[in-house]
C-alpha cells in the first residue's frame, strides 16, 4: 500500500509539474482575422495599424509574442499619453483574448489530451495517495510527525509550496496572458457547461473546485469517526460544486448573468456595482429574483442564521474561500500566529477592511441613484484600488497562497469584510458559543495550536470560560483534538453564554473567580 | 502585606496558579518563581505530543513569555540546592541566594525506581521532565524495538509515543489488566483490546526480573520474573512517580514521602507551604482522597486555595470538590466523576453498558438500598461536568440521572449519543421502562437551555 502511494504522489507531482510548465509550451501568431474577431470595433482601425508590425509573423514563446505586443500596444498608448491625447489612448486589456486567440501550440490542437496529463492524471494521483491513508489504523486524532513535516511546518517543501501558489495566483490575476494554454485546455468544459470559451475565470474555478473534492476526501479519511467534520466536509464540497461552480455556468449558458446565489456582500464585494445592478434588473424575473435574495440575505440572513448557529453556518459550511481553507487548507491550520498581538492586528485589519467596504458601497450606490452625478466615474477608482488590494491581493495573494506559511486562514481572520460582520452578530448576538467542560482542562495547548483563526482556546478553557470570540468559525478542530473532552460547540440560551467570570468546578475551597 | 517577598520553587501548575492568584490580590508582594527545569512554565501533559510532533515546545506554554513581566512575577532558572529556613534563604546550585518572607515549595514528582539490576543503563528512564524528552528522544534514535515497564498512565503514553515514531512495543503489565487498580476490570479490558488494537505487545501479568545492557553499557534486552527475555534498545520506567523532595531531606522540614502539611498547606516551619505533587496531607482531605494527591487539577486546587490564604486575612482549609479525573488512552477518552472503586463494597452496587464495537461504555455506581448516584466512569464518551458534579453533590438517585443522560452528554453535534442505548441496557437488565424526555426537532436544531 506504501509504494500504491507513493506511485500517487509520483504521479501528482509529475502532473503538476506538467501543469507548471504547460503555460510555456507552443508557438503564437496573430493573424489579421483573430484580430477582428476579437477586438471591438471602434479599436479594430488602430489596432490593426499598430500590431501590423507582428500579424502573421510566428512567436516562438508567449513571452517573446507578448513581448512585442507590449511592445507595440505600450508604445502606441505611451506616446497618446505622451501628447495628451487622452481619448485615443485604448484602456481596455486585449492581451488575454488576443494571445489565446493566437495560440498555435499543441494545446489548442488537442486540449483533452492536456487535461488529462495535467488535472486528470493530477487528481488521480493525489486519490492514489489519499484513499488509503490510515487505512486500518483506529479512528482517532492523526497529528502524528506533523511538526516534523517540511511541508506541514514551513519546512523547505512548504516554502516551495507557498511559492507555487504565489506565483500562480501573480499570474492568475495580473498576468493572465500567459496561462493562455492552460485556459484552452479547459475550454471544452466551459462549451460544455455554459456554452462559452473558458477565460482563466472558469479555469480557476474549476481547479479550486476541484481542489476542495479532492482534499475534501482527504478530510473524510482523516477526520473518519468524527460526524461532525465529515458532515461539514460534505457542506462545503456540494456548495463549492453547485453553487459555486455549476449554477452560474448554467446561468450563463440559459443567457443570465453568472452568480453565485451562496456569496454576500460584502465579501462579494462587487454586489452593487452598476454594471452588477443593471445586469440583474435586465434580466427579468430572475434577474431581479438575484438582486432581492442577496439583499435579503445581507439584512436577514446574516443576522438570523447567525444568531441561531454562529458564523459557522456560513464560514466553515457554506462559504468558497472557507471551504478551500477547511480542504486544501487543512494541513497547514496550526501554522496561524496565536499571539495576543497578531489578535490586535486581526481586529484593525479585519474591522478596517469593513468599513472600506460599506464606504465603497455606499458611494457607489448613492452615485448609481443620482445617475452619476455625485462623483461621475471616481467610483471606479474605488473600485479597482479595491478590486487590486483587497479582492487580488489579499484574499488571493496573501490569503491563500500564505497557506503553507501563516496559515489556512489568512484572508477568513485578517481580511475578510463578511466575516467581520457576521463576527459582530456572533460576539454581540448569537446562541452559540463553545462551551468548557468543568475543570477538565489540562492546559496541554491542543486547542490553540490547532485552531485556524489563531484563537488561544486555551486560554478560556484552561479558566472554564466559554468561547465566543467572533472570529471562530466553527470548524469544530479544537473540539476534535481535545484530548480531555474539554470544549464542546454549541447553540443553547443567550443566558450565561458570555460568562466574563468563570468559576471552575471543583475546589470547594473557595469560589474562585479565575 | 506589604512587599513581602515569596519565593515560589517550582515553575509547575501548584507553584505557577499559586504565583498568578497571590498577583491578583496582592499588588505589592514581590513574587519569584524558580525552577531548574524551564524558563518558562510547560504543560508536562503536553509532553508527548511534543514527542509525537502534534506540537512544539513552544505551544506547551499557557502563557506567552511577556505574561511573566507584566503581571510581576519574576522568573529564575536555577536548581535550589538548600534552603536555610533560620536563615529564610534559598540557595542556588549555580551560587547566590535569595531571601524570603514566605516560601512556597512546589517541586512536582520524581519517576519511581525500584532498584532492578541495570535500571541505569544507557537507554533506560522514565518520563517526567522536559529533559527526561530530551533524553527520550536521543535514546530513541534509529531504534527498532522498545519496552515500557508499568501498566499506568504514564506507561501508555510512552507506548504511544513511541509507536508513533514506529518502534515496535512491548508493554510489561504486573497487574491482570491495564490499570485495574483504579479501572474496573471491564474498562480495564476495553483499554487492553484497543492497546493490543494499535499493535502494541501487551503482557499482562508480567513483571521485570532484570535489565540487561551490553559491554558498552547500553541495555540490550530485558528479562521477565518468568524467564522470558526481550530484546530492545530502550526500556520505559513507568512505575509511578514520587514526591521531588531530595534536596529538602536531612532538615528541619517535616517530612515522610512528601513534604507533610496540614489542610492550609502549612508546613511545621512558619511562613513555609507545600503544594502540588510534593506536598502529603497528614490527614487525607477527603475520605475518597489520598494523602498525595498527584494530578494536575488537583495541583491547580492547591496553588488557588494557599494563594487565597496568603491574601485573606481568614485562611480556609483545602476542601476538594466532586472528584474527576480524564486521560486519553491512544484514541479513546476517558473521564470520570465521583467514585468509582474497581471491587463493589458491600452496600454499593452499579450498572455497567458498553457498546456492541467494543470501544465506548459508560459506568454508573450506587447505593445498594438508597439508589443515590456515587460516581460514573466513561469511555469514548464525553460526559459533561457540570453536570456529574451536581447529580452527585445532590445526590441524586441513578434513575434519574439515566434518565436526563442527554443532557450530560458532551460529545460533539451529530455524534450519535448512546445516552439511548445505555438506557435501554438497563430497561432490560432491571426490567423497567424509563422513558427519557424527548428533544423536539426544533430543539435539536435550535439548541436547549443547558
Ligand atoms: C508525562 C506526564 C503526563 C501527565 N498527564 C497528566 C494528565 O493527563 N492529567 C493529570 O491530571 N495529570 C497528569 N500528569 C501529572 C501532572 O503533570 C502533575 O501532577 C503536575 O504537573 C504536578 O504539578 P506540580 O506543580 O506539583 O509540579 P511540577 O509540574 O513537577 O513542577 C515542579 C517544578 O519544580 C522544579 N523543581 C523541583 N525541585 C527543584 C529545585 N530544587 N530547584 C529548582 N526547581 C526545582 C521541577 O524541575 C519542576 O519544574 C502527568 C505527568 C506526566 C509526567
Ligand atoms: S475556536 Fe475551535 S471551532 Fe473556533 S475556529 Fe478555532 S478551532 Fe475552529
Ligand atoms: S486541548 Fe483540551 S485539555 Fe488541551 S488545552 Fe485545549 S481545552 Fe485544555
Amino acid at each position: 500500500m506504501k509504494q500504491f502511494q507513493q506511485a500517487g504522489i509520483v504521479i501528482f507531482v509529475i502532473s503538476l509539474l506538467l501543469f507548471s510548465v504547460l503555460p510555456f509550451i507552443g508557438s503564437y501568431k496573430l493573424e489579421k482575422e483573430t484580430l477582428a474577431a476579437s477586438v471591438k470595433t471602434e479599436h479594430l482601425g488602430v489596432m490593426e495599424e499598430v500590431l501590423a508590425p507582428m500579424v502573421g509573423q510566428e512567436f516562438s514563446s508567449n513571452f517573446a509574442f507578448m513581448g512585442e505586443f507590449n511592445r507595440l500596444f505600450g508604445g502606441y498608448n505611451d506616446a497618446m499619453k505622451a501628447n495628451q491625447q487622452w481619448d485615443k489612448v485604448i484602456w481596455d486589456n486585449y492581451a488575454f483574448a488576443l494571445t489565446k486567440a493566437s495560440a498555435l501550440g499543441p494545446v489548442s490542437q488537442n486540449p483533452h489530451f492536456y487535461l488529462f496529463i495535467t488535472v486528470v492524471f493530477g487528481v488521480v494521483g493525489a486519490l492514489m495517495y489519499i484513499l488509503p491513508m490510515y487505512r486500518g489504523k483506529p479512528e482517532g486524532i492523526k497529528h502524528d510527525g506533523i511538526f516534523f513535516s517540511s511541508m506541514k511546518s514551513k519546512g523547505l517543501l512548504g516554502i516551495l509550496t507557498g511559492t507555487w501558489l504565489i506565483l500562480f495566483y501573480i499570474v492568475l490575476y495580473w498576468f493572465p496572458e500567459y496561462l493562455t494554454n492552460l485556459v484552452l485546455m479547459v475550454d471544452p468544459i466551459s462549451m460544455a457547461l455554459s456554452g462559452n470559451p473558458a477565460s482563466q475565470w472558469f479555469l480557476y474555478g474549476f481547479v479550486y473546485t476541484l481542489a476542495i473534492i479532492v482534499m475534501g476526501i482527504r478530510m473524510f479519511r482523516k477526520y473518519r469517526g468524527n460526524a461532525y467534520q465529515t458532515i461539514r466536509t460534505v457542506s462545503v464540497m456540494f456548495f463549492q460544486l453547485a453553487f459555486a461552480f455549476l449554477l452560474p455556468e448554467i446561468m450563463v449558458l440559459m443567457n443570465m448573468p453568472w452568480h453565485d446565489f451562496k456569496n454576500i456582500w460584502p465579501l462579494d464585494y462587487s454586489f452593487f456595482y452598476d454594471y452588477r445592478i443593471d445586469g440583474m434588473v435586465n434580466a427579468g424575473a430572475l434577474g431581479m429574483f438575484m438582486l432581492i435574495w442577496g439583499i435579503i440575505l445581507i439584512v436577514l440572513g446574516v443576522p438570523i442564521f447567525t444568531y441561531f448557529f454562529g458564523k459557522r453556518w456560513y464560514c466553515s459550511w457554506v462559504c468558497g474561500c472557507g471551504g478551500l481553507a477547511e480542504t486544501l487548507g487543512d494541513p497547514y491550520r496550526q501554522l496561524s500566529d496565536k499571539s495576543v498581538k497578531a489578535w490586535k492586528i486581526e481586529r484593525y485589519l479585519i474591522h478596517g477592511v469593513l468599513v472600506f467596504a460599506i464606504l465603497m458601497t455606499g458611494l457607489t450606490i448613492a452615485n448609481y441613484f443620482t445617475e452619476f452625478a455625485l462623483l461621475g466615474q471616481a467610483t471606479n477608482q474605488l473600485h479597482s484600488i479595491y478590486g487590486f488590494a483587497i479582492g487580488s491581493a489579499f484574499a488571493g495573494v496573501v490569503g491563500t497562497g500564505f497557506y503553507p506559511l501563516m496559515g489556512n486562514r489568512v484572508w477568513c481572520r485578517f481580511g475578510c469584510p463578511l466575516a467581520a460582520y457576521l463576527g459582530i452578530v456572533q460576539r454581540f448576538k448569537s446562541r452559540f458559543r463553545i462551551t468548557t467542560n468543568g475543570g477538565q482542562c489540562i492546559s496541554c495547548g491542543n486547542c490553540s495550536t490547532y485552531c485556524e483563526m489563531g484563537i488561544d482556546v486555551r486560554w478560556y478553557a484552561q479558566r472554564g470560560q466559554n468561547i465566543v470570540r467572533s472570529s471562530c468559525v466553527g470548524c469544530g478542530v479544537c473540539s476534535a483534538v481535545c484530548p480531555r473532552g474539554v470544549l464542546k460547540l454549541e447553540n443553547a440560551d443567550e443566558e450565561g453564554r458570555i460568562n466574563e467570570k468563570p468559576i471552575l468546578i471543583g475546589n470547594n475551597s473557595i469560589t474562585l473567580n479565575a | 502585606m506589604n512587599n513581602r517577598k515569596i519565593i515560589i520553587i517550582g515553575n509547575g501548575i501548584a507553584g505557577i496558579t499559586a504565583a498568578r492568584h497571590i498577583r491578583k490580590k496582592d499588588v505589592g508582594a514581590e513574587i519569584l518563581v524558580v525552577s531548574g527545569e524551564s524558563d518558562h512554565f510547560f504543560s508536562r501533559t503536553a509532553l508527548m505530543y511534543i514527542y509525537m510532533g502534534h506540537m512544539k515546545y513552544a505551544h506547551t506554554k499557557p502563557y506567552e513569555d511577556g505574561f511573566w513581566e507584566k503581571n510581576r512575577i519574576n522568573l529564575k532558572r536555577a536548581w535550589v540546592d538548600t534552603v536555610d529556613f533560620q536563615g529564610k534563604k534559598v540557595e542556588y546550585r549555580d551560587g547566590g541566594t535569595d531571601a524570603y518572607d514566605v516560601l512556597i515549595l512546589a517541586t512536582g514528582s520524581k519517576p519511581n525506581k525500584f532498584g532492578w539490576p541495570g535500571q541505569d543503563l544507557q537507554g533506560v528512564q522514565g518520563l517526567y521532565s522536559l529533559q527526561d524528552l530530551e533524553r527520550m528522544e536521543q535514546n530513541t534514535k534509529d531504534i527498532k524495538k522498545a519496552v515500557i515497564v508499568g501498566g499506568g498512565l504514564i506507561g501508555i503514553e510512552m507506548a504511544e509515543m513511541l509507536a508513533s515514531r514506529k518502534i515496535e512495543v512491548t508493554f510489561l503489565v504486573r497487574e491482570e489488566n491495564f490499570w485495574d487498580n483504579v479501572l474496573p476490570k471491564e474498562e480495564a479490558q476495553l483499554i487492553g483490546r484497543h492497546i493490543r488494537e494499535h499493535h502494541i505487545d501487551l503482557r499482562l501479568g508480567t513483571e521485570l526480573g532484570e535489565i540487561i545492557g551490553d559491554s558498552s553499557g547500553r541495555v540490550k534486552a530485558v528479562s521477565t520474573k518468568s524467564g522470558e527475555k526481550i530484546d530492545c534498545q530502550f526500556v520505559g520506567l513507568t512505575v509511578g512517580v514520587s514526591p521531588n523532595i531530595e534536596f529538602l531531606r536531612n532538615s528541619e522540614l517535616g517530612t515522610n514521602r512528601g513534604i507533610l502539611v496540614n489542610e492550609f498547606f502549612q508546613t511545621n516551619i512558619p511562613d513555609v507551604y507545600a503544594i502540588g505533587d510534593c506536598a502529603e496531607f497528614k490527614q487525607a482531605p477527603a475520605p475518597d482522597r489520598r494523602n498525595i494527591e498527584q494530578v494536575w487539577y488537583t495541583g491547580r486546587m492547591h496553588g488557588e486555595t494557599l494563594a487565597h490564604n496568603l491574601t485573606h486575612s481568614k485562611a480556609v482549609p483545602y476542601k476538594p470538590g466532586i472528584w474527576f479525573n480524564s486521560a486519553k488512552f491512544f484514541d479513546i477518552e476517558y473521564q470520570t466523576y465521583g467514585t468509582v472503586p474497581t471491587a463493589l463494597p458491600a452496600d454499593w452496587d452499579w450498572f455497567y453498558w458498553e457498546d456492541p464495537k467494543g470501544k465506548r461504555c459508560f459506568r454508573i455506581v450506587f447505593g445498594k438500598s438508597d439508589k443515590k448516584i456515587k460516581g460514573v466512569n466513561a469511555l469514548g464518551w464525553r460526559l459533561r461536568h457540570a453536570y456529574f458534579d451536581k447529580a452527585i453533590a445532590e445526590g441524586w438517585m441513578m434513575e434519574k440521572v439515566l434518565l436526563h443522560l442527554q443532557k450530560a452528554n458532551f460529545d460533539p453535534e451529530f455524534f450519535d449519543s448512546p445516552h439511548k442505548d445505555v438506557l435501554a441496557a438497563y430497561n432490560e437488565q432491571y426490567g423497567k421502562s424509563l422513558q427519557p424526555a424527548l428533544k423536539s426537532l426544533f430543539q435539536n436544531l435550535f439548541g436547549t437551555k443547558v
